[in-house]
Order: C-alpha cells, then sequence, then structure tokens
C-alpha cells in the first residue's frame, strides 16, 4: 500500500516534470507541443551515453543533458514550432509531433534502438521505513523535483523575466504593447521545457534502470495527459495533474496489471475533462475561442477543377491502373485506396464539423477487429462483414466520444486522442496476440487474393464513399454540419444542436474508419494492436490538411503523396516519417488551406 | 515646431484587405489629440502601426524624428509609446502591483521604477487599496484605471489610448475622460486618444481627426470639428477625404 504510494509519487514526479514543460509551452505559445515527448526519451539516451559510454560523472552529466536537451528545444521552436504558429496552431501541433517523430529517428540512428541499462548511479534499496524500501536515487529524484518546482514557481512569480513569461501566458497582444519581446518569451520557454522534459527522463531511467530511444513515447504521453488534466496552461495544474496520474496509475497497475496504464490514463482523462471540461485548475475555455475548430474554414477557396478531370480520374484509376500496373504499384495502390476512404469520410468531422479529431486508429482498429472476428468466427462473407464493420465502428466509437462533444478547443481534440487510445488498448488487454489467417474476400467463388483483384475492391468502395460524402455536403444536413463547422456560436444562437450534429458527423467519419479498417484487415490477413497506433490517427489527419480539410476528392490528393509517393520512393520507414514531418510543415507554410486550396 | 510622433501616408493591409489607404496624423509635445470614426473605419489599425503590432506597408511612423516604422515595439516603448489597448486588457492573473511592474518592463532603473510605482499609488488611490488583488477580479472602472496607470509605468511621452470609455458607465465615462486630462496636465504626457463618441473626446482635446474607410476624412481643432456638421456624415461613411 505504502509502496504503491511511493513508486506513484515517482512516477508522478516524472509526469509533473514533463507536465510543467507541456503547460508551459502552450501558456506563451497556444500550442500544444508533442516534441516535448521525445526530450524525455533523448534525455535517457544522452545521460546513458555520457555516464556509460563517456564515462562521465553523473553530476556532470546531468547538466550537460539540459544543456543539449535546452538547446534543441531552442532549435524546434526557431525552425518549426513558431513560423508555423503564426499561421495555423493546429499545423504547429502536429508538425511538433513530426517533429518528434525526427528526434526519435535521429536518436535511434544515433544510440540504436536497443534498450540500454541505465549505471546504478546511486543505491536504490538501500534505506527503509518500516517494511517499505526504497533508494538515496528516489530520494534526490523528489528533491531534485521539489527544488525545481519550487525555483520556477519563485522564478514566475518574482523574476522580472517569470512576470513577463506569465504575462505573454495571459495576454500575448498586451504583453507585446507594454514591450515584453514575447519571441524571446517564447524561445526561453521551450528551452526551459525541454530542459525539464530532459530532466525528466534521465529520472525515468535512473527509476525503471534502462534506457531506449523510443521510451519517451509512453512517458510523454502520461505527461501530456497530466497537462490536459491540471488545465493546459496552468503550471500548478500540471503539477497535480502529474502526481494524480502517477499515484492512481501506480494504483491501477497494482490490481489490473501493467496492461491496464493507457486505459487508466485516458480514461481519468475523458472523465476529467467531461466533469471539468477546462481540466482540474484550468479556465474553462470560453465558447468563442476555439483555437482549433475552424481554423481552415474560410481560409481559401478550392482550385476550381475541369469537369473532365473526374471521369479522367476514374478511368485512370479504376481501369487504367488495374490493367497496366505491377503488383508492387498495385499493393501501394491499395494502402493510397483505403487511406483515402478513411480520409474521405474524416473530411465529415474535420472540414465540416469543424472537430479535429486526433484517434482515428480507434474507429479503424474496431472496424478491422470486427470484420476479423466475424469472417473467421462466425463465417459471415466479407461483404457483410464490411458494412458491419462500419457500422460497428461508428456505434462504439459514437457512444465512447458522446461526453466528447460538450468540451471545447483543443480539449476535444486531446479528448478524441484519448477515446482513440483507450479503444486500442482496450483491444490489446483483451487480443494481446493479434489476429491470423484472416480471410481473403471471395467473389462468386473466386477468392480474390491477387493485389489486383484488392485494389479493384478498394477502389469500388472509394467511389462509393466520395459519392455519399460529396452527396451528404450538398445535402441540407450537410449544410447544418457545416455552419456548425464555420461558425459555432451562429449555428447554436439559430438553434442547432451544436453538439447533436458534432456527434453525428463523428459516427459518419467512424464508420468509413471502420470500413477502411476492415479492407486493411482482409488485405494484411494478419491484425495485431501495434498497427493502430497513434501515428496511424496523425496520418489521417495530416491527409487531410493535405489534400484540403473539407475536401472529400482532397483525401485522394492526400493520400496519393503521403502513402503513394513514399512508398514508390521506397522510403524506410523511418525517412518515410521525417518525409510526412518535412512535407506537412511546407505544406502548411506555403499552402495553409491544402494542396487543392488556394488561400486568399 | 518638432512633432513627437508622425504618420505619414501609411498604409496597412491585412491579406487583400486594405485597411489603411494613405493616413498621415502627427501629435505634439504634451498635446491631446484625438481620433475619431465609427466601426470599422481603421482606428485600432492606427494604433496598431503606430505601436508596431501590425505591419506597415507604405508610409513612416516617425517617434520624435527617429523612423521607427520597422523597429519593434519594445523599441517603441523605450523611444516613448505606450498603450492603453482595446477593452482594456490588464493581465488578469496577476495582481494590481505586478501589472504595474509589467508597464515597466522595459525599464532598467529599478530606483525610477519604485518611485513611479509610488507615484501611481498617490495617483490612482483605488489602485493603492487593491494592490494584491488580482486585476481580472478588479471592476470594469478599475481595471480602466489599471491599464492607464500600467501604460504611464515606462515614463512615455506619449500614451496611445483605444477606447477608455468602452463599456463604462457613463459617470465613469466622465470621470476617465477627467482622469486623462489631469494626467495630460500633471504630467505632461502626450495623449492620443482614440475615440467613437466624438463630443466627449473632442471635449479634452485640442486637435482632433476623423477616420474614415482608412483615411482621414476630417481634420482640426476640437471646437472647429465640433462645429462641422460633415463630422456626422464622416461617422456614416459620406464623406469625401479633405
Ligand atoms: N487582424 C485582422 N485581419 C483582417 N482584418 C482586420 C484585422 N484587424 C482589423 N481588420 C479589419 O480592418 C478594418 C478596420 O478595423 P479596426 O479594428 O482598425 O477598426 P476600428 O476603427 O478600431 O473599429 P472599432 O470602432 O469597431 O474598434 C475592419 O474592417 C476590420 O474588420
Ligand atoms: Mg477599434
Amino acid at each position: 500500500m505504502l509502496d504503491t504510494l511511493v513508486a506513484g509519487l515517482l512516477r508522478g514526479n516524472v509526469y509533473a516534470l514533463g507536465a510543467v514543460g507541456i503547460s508551459l509551452v502552450f501558456g506563451v505559445m497556444n500550442v500544444v507541443n508533442f516534441a516535448q515527448f521525445s526530450f524525455f526519451g533523448l534525455g535517457a539516451m544522452l545521460a546513458w551515453f555520457f555516464v556509460a559510454q563517456e564515462g562521465l560523472p553523473f553530476w556532470l552529466a546531468l547538466p550537460l543533458v539540459l544543456v543539449v536537451c535546452a538547446g534543441l528545444g531552442l532549435l524546434v521552436n526557431v525552425a518549426v514550432v513558431r513560423p508555423l504558429a503564426r499561421f495555423l496552431p493546429l499545423a504547429a501541433m502536429l508538425s511538433t509531433y513530426a517533429v518528434s517523430q525526427i528526434l526519435d529517428n535521429a536518436s535511434q540512428l544515433a544510440f540504436t534502438a536497443q534498450f540500454r541499462v541505465f549505471p546504478k548511479v546511486l543505491p536504490t534499496s538501500n534505506l527503509h521505513v518500516g517494511s517499505m524500501r526504497f533508494g538515496t536515487s528516489d530520494l534526490v529524484m523528489l528533491g531534485v523535483t521539489a527544488t525545481v518546482m519550487l525555483g520556477m514557481s519563485a522564478f514566475l512569480r518574482y523574476g522580472k523575466v517569470g512576470q513577463a513569461i506569465r504575462a505573454t501566458a495571459q495576454d500575448q497582444e498586451a504583453a507585446l504593447q507594454v514591450g515584453i519581446p514575447v519571441g524571446l518569451v517564447q524561445h526561453l520557454s521551450f528551452v526551459i521545457a525541454s530542459a525539464l522534459g530532459g530532466l525528466a527522463g534521465v529520472f525515468v531511467s535512473l527509476y525503471v534502470g534502462v534506457a531506449n530511444p523510443t521510451s519517451g513515447l509512453t512517458t510523454g504521453m502520461t505527461a501530456f495527459v497530466a497537462a490536459a488534466l491540471g488545465g493546459l496552461g496552468s503550471l500548478v495544474g500540471a503539477v497535480v495533474g502529474g502526481f494524480v496520474l502517477g499515484i492512481v496509475e501506480a494504483f491501477g497497475i497494482s490490481l489490473a496489471g501493467d496492461t491496464a496504464r493507457q486505459i487508466i490514463v485516458f480514461a481519468v482523462l475523458v472523465v476529467v475533462l467531461v466533469v471539468r471540461p477546462g481540466g482540474l485548475l484550468g479556465k474553462v475555455p470560453l465558447i468563442a475561442t476555439e483555437p482549433l475548430t475552424g481554423t481552415f474554414l474560410g481560409k481559401g477557396r478550392p482550385l476550381r477543377v475541369p469537369r473532365w478531370v473526374w471521369p479522367a480520374a476514374f478511368v485512370l484509376g479504376g481501369i487504367v491502373v488495374p490493367f497496366v500496373a505491377d503488383d508492387y504499384v498495385l499493393t501501394t495502390g491499395t494502402q493510397v485506396l483505403v487511406y483515402a476512404v478513411i480520409a474521405a469520410g474524416f473530411t465529415v468531422t474535420a472540414g465540416q464539423a469543424g472537430v479535429v479529431a486526433l484517434g482515428q486508429a480507434g474507429p479503424i482498429a474496431i472496424g478491422a477487429y470486427t470484420s476479423a472476428l466475424l469472417t473467421l468466427h462466425l463465417h459471415v462473407s466479407f461483404w457483410v462483414a464490411l458494412p458491419v464493420a462500419g457500422l460497428v465502428a461508428a456505434v462504439i466509437a459514437s457512444i465512447l466520444s458522446s461526453p466528447v462533444w460538450g468540451v471545447k478547443g483543443h480539449y476535444v481534440s486531446i479528448a478524441t486522442l484519448g477515446v482513440g487510445t483507450a479503444i486500442v488498448a482496450v483491444i490489446q488487454l483483451v487480443l494481446p496476440q493479434g489476429i491470423y489467417g484472416i480471410p481473403v474476400p471471395t467473389w462468386a467463388g473466386t477468392p480474390l487474393s491477387t493485389p489486383r483483384a484488392y485494389y479493384l475492391v478498394d477502389a469500388g468502395v472509394l467511389a462509393l464513399t466520395l459519392l455519399v460524402t460529396w452527396r451528404l455536403r450538398a445535402s441540407h444536413l450537410g449544410k447544418v454540419i457545416s455552419s456548425v463547422g464555420s461558425d459555432e456560436v451562429a449555428a447554436l444562437a439559430s438553434g442547432v444542436r451544436v453538439r447533436d450534429y458534432k456527434a453525428l458527423a463523428f459516427a459518419v467519419s467512424a464508420f468509413f474508419a471502420g470500413i477502411g479498417g476492415s479492407l486493411l484487415a482482409h488485405q494484411y490477413t494478419y491484425i495485431d494492436p501495434t498497427i493502430f497506433t497513434m501515428l496511424m490517427s496523425l496520418l489521417v489527419v495530416t491527409i487531410v490538411i493535405m489534400g484540403g480539410v473539407s475536401l472529400p476528392y482532397g483525401a485522394v490528393v492526400g493520400s496519393l503523396v503521403l502513402i503513394g509517393a513514399m512508398e514508390l520512393l521506397r522510403f524506410t520507414p523511418e525517412l518515410r516519417i521525417i518525409a510526412y514531418g518535412l512535407v506537412l510543415i511546407l505544406v502548411v507554410r506555403f499552402r495553409p488551406g491544402g494542396i487543392l486550396v488556394r488561400t486568399a | 515646431m518638432s512633432d513627437l510622433l508622425a504618420l505619414e501616408d501609411v498604409h496597412v493591409s491585412y491579406g487583400p484587405f486594405h485597411a489603411l489607404r494613405g493616413v498621415g496624423l502627427t501629435v505634439g509635445e504634451g498635446e491631446i489629440v484625438s481620433l475619431l470614426g465609427g466601426n470599422a473605419s481603421g482606428k485600432s489599425t492606427t494604433m496598431k502601426a503606430i505601436l508596431g503590432l501590425t505591419r506597415v506597408r507604405a508610409g513612416v511612423v516617425r517617434l520624435a524624428g527617429e523612423d521607427v516604422t520597422h523597429r519593434s515595439t519594445a523599441h517603441r516603448v523605450r523611444a516613448g509609446i505606450s498603450s492603453v489597448p482595446e477593452a482594456r486588457r490588464v493581465f488578469p492573473e496577476m495582481t494590481v502591483d505586478e501589472n504595474l511592474r509589467a508597464g515597466a518592463y522595459t525599464r532598467r532603473d529599478r530606483a525610477g521604477v519604485a518611485d513611479d510605482l509610488d507615484r501611481m499609488r498617490e495617483l490612482f488611490p483605488r489602485l493603492a487599496e487593491r494592490r494584491r488583488q488580482q486585476a481580472g477580479t478588479l471592476s470594469g472602472g478599475e481595471q480602466q484605471m489599471l491599464a492607464v496607470a500600467r501604460a504611464l509605468m515606462s515614463r512615455p511621452r506619449l500614451v496611445c489610448m483605444d477606447e477608455p470609455t468602452m463599456g463604462l458607465a457613463p459617470r465613469l465615462v466622465d470621470q476617465v475622460l477627467d482622469e486623462i486630462a489631469r494626467l495630460n496636465r500633471e504630467l505632461g504626457v502626450a495623449v492620443l486618444l482614440v475615440e467613437q463618441q466624438a463630443e466627449l473626446a473632442l471635449s479634452i482635446a485640442s486637435r482632433g481627426y476623423v477616420l474614415a474607410t482608412g483615411q482621414i476624412a476630417l481634420r482640426g481643432t476640437a471646437a472647429e470639428l465640433l462645429d462641422d456638421p460633415r463630422i456626422h456624415e464622416a461617422y456614416l461613411g459620406k464623406a469625401v477625404p479633405a
């Protein structure tokens, strides 16, 4: 009992450090900084490198780690976040995820992906109180964290620069007007946040005893949830959120095992956000400030597409390609088509209802598993399982997300991310091994197992998807959904039940995500929970942004670029992630409305 | 006479929208000048151009003879301009004292700042009583005082005020205007007063300009403008640039 509490405090301590960094940056930039995740892994690896490889004493290695992390943090802000945040905070946020992927992969290239044993720099179980054992290491960690937190709060409260940080977070324009150099304040916040992230990373490795370049992701995710839990932008909230999560998690794990971790974390998040939409200590965001939703709408006009393009594209994609391309191109093509189906469906949520949901991997996974289980165990035909997969995904995802629609701004994205991650975590808990031997579809008795057959099936489904989304946009219902996205206040004022329409839009998107999941499952013939990652969710969002968030056919273009071109260029997975990031950064920089949208 | 502030043929655009089309105006040392105009005429944009909060596409902003068109806001604050933003944006989660100190952010002389802090407490006794209160919890009128006091903390030669009377009860409006006139008299600071309510603003100003759709439609002394029937037309957007 007491042991669990101490374990919770130690975890919470790490989450609190990370969460403070995330909240600090959010406060002054209004951007959720996923790159913070990487600094955990990076801090751990750098500390391992300096201590285990270079033989430096720990007390010298630690400041070195902090300096390197701080410098990298500054670079991230100068090169990516600040230039993008001016155009589109959402784009900046997505790019920070790309940056975090880049950093993780660079770290893997530098240190390899191995788990490294972290040297025992301080004794870990030399002390005890009653029956409870702990070490100097644990005391030092708690002591350093407490010192850092007290130092930070004194700095923010009494320091001139600290006050400038607070002023910037409270009202950026007013801060500029009194002559505060807001740009420098933002740089400084990144420096502090990244150093804190590095420190937390070192602590994780001290505590766990191993380090790995990608180990930052789980810690980072939890720290991020802690920041959201406490209320983004509130530093006290971040500390509270960190410790609350650490302790809840420790007790949860001791009761339900380590696999329940993510479910606990995200369940806590969703519950808190529903009860207190601004987090434990955050202000409830006002309806008027919607930093994410609606960001794209009204930003430009779609390019005029000549009429002949539609039949030409249909003939080329549906008839010419399947009969001239080789298997390799066709296999790539199936991926392009499936992601186009998912993304085209997603334009209803992101483009029309103006909700940037970040958890589409959830409904995709539901669709994949539903279809796999139905065909494998109940011997249902693929053609029946396909629409059922869509329906089940729509129903389950909608039920789970239903509390989310009252939440505002960034929190909608965060909450949907939470729901999506929790769905996959539940699947992992129930069916950890994955499913083999998912039957291939058959048509009139012949198995459709060639890449060409898959391609044709997917092309047909895409054509239907585009038709449905296109008709929906033109319908009365579609117009109401769009009114919710373009001006929520006006829509509310004219009696539109905004929540219901957001939920409906999300259900439509989840339906197509489920369909896409089913198609993927039957093509892979094998699925497991590791396929349905946050990267998959963000890929869907990125595709949609790339093509133009409210254009279903833009999703096809986005998918061609992000899935097709990357594959045909035979990029390795690491390079591909880096390329996603760069492409996204470039598109957002030069065509913030998407490739097919001309900005005014 | 060398002007403290001079705008020469200033143009500002927001994307394709041409918000200021060649605005020229001057404010002399110790003078109160009011900038009038209806909604969306470009008053706040002019203020932003003066403060360096928006990019000036063409034209020159001069402060005491120095061309500051492309200098940062912080530089301009050090050079002597400060501002009371539209809708009195105090830092809501900072105390009254912290807000005042934020106003002196660009200053390096600690002793001078401490003196000025005392002086603000004398000038605005209400703020002295509430020095540890969070600014967001002050009443509207008190927030307005705080925004003005904060602007004075940088020891400005010119304070630009964007609709300082907006949303205040009529009694408070008079009080705030009296306060501005008093500060101008006692401290000798020049004031550029952006206002929609022409008569009120002109009652304390020596001169005024009237903006209409991004251009100066009328200019003159306060007395001239108060008598000019065209001022009403300007507000309706019908006036031809003079
Ligand atoms: N950031 C911006 N982006 C695009 N257009 C803007 C922006 N800021 C102002 N405008 C437009 O410029 C015009 C002038 O705006 P400004 O705020 O200067 O008017 P104003 O005279 O201060 O009006 P009010 O009395 O209502 O405060 C308006 O049409 C406004 O819509
Ligand atoms: Mg204005």
